[in-house]
């Protein structure tokens, strides 16, 4: 499965969506990027003149890419017949480091902890361009 | 391993994913985790994954959609002990 068709089977679209590329994947893990748009809706409001990535868009980004489409990827056959996957996001715990601003491309790092009964655990981190990291934590959601 | 033991460590695997206090309180055999426990489907995996790590056993796919109340998961539980 390419990252592409990953992608494709996202249930997410613009404004939402919150994955470029992914640049590896496999049973274990998935590594992936996304780059914010300057114009972004959320820096409007977050903050007021003093446009920074909100932390549930970062977290967002981490789920897109270090569960959601992990998830897609171990689930393929059974996903293929069906199109576009159900998910639900159940628990996450994160902590943040560093502030991420508009334009910034960001890289997350997932490994799953475990995939069972449809639950899907990860353990994900998400660094910025200059490789530093940005928050990292755990990730889990049910994916059928 | 005696039912008393097991409904103990039962309990106590349960315990963090509950919503509703007073059926954990009164918890019995014929307590259904979702319906009264009000424990939703993905800590429902928590729980049995605890329970494997508790009891050192392998849950299937097929004893895990039985498990839904306290008296199939100490079935399953003494089933799977038994096997070892």
């Amino acid at each position: 499965m390419t990252s592409a068709e990953i992608i494709a089977l996202l249930p997410y679209q613009k404004p939402f969506l919150f994955v470029d590329e992914l640049t590896s994947i496999s049973e274990n893990g998935v590594t992936g990027n996304y780059t914010f748009e300057k114009a972004a809706f959320f820096y409007e409001g977050h903050f007021k003149g003093n446009p920074v990535t909100p932390g549930v868009i970062l977290t967002e980004v981490m789920a897109q890419i270090g569960v959601v489409c992990l998830g897609i990827f171990l689930l393929k056959d059974e996903i293929l017949q069906l199109s576009a996957p159900k998910i639900a996001l159940t628990s996450n715990q994160i902590d943040f480091f560093l502030p991420v601003f508009p334009g910034e491309k960001v890289t997350v790092i997932s490994e799953k902890e475990f995939f069972r009964f449809n639950k899907l655990k990860c353990k994900v981190q998400l660094f910025n361009a200059s490789k530093e990291l940005v928050c990292r934590g755990f990730i889990s959601g049910m994916i059928k | 391993m005696e039912k008393e033991v097991l409904i103990t460590a039962l309990k106590k695997i349960v315990k963090p994913y509950i919503q509703d206090e007073e059926a954990f309180e009164n918890l019995s055999e014929n307590t259904d985790f979702i319906k009264d426990l009000k424990i939703n489907s993905a800590n429902l995996v928590d729980v049995i994954l605890d329970v494997e790590d508790e009891f050192d056993i392998i849950v299937d796919n097929e004893s895990m959609e039985k498990m839904l109340t306290v008296k199939a998961a100490l079935e399953i539980i003494e089933t799977k002990l038994s096997e070892k």
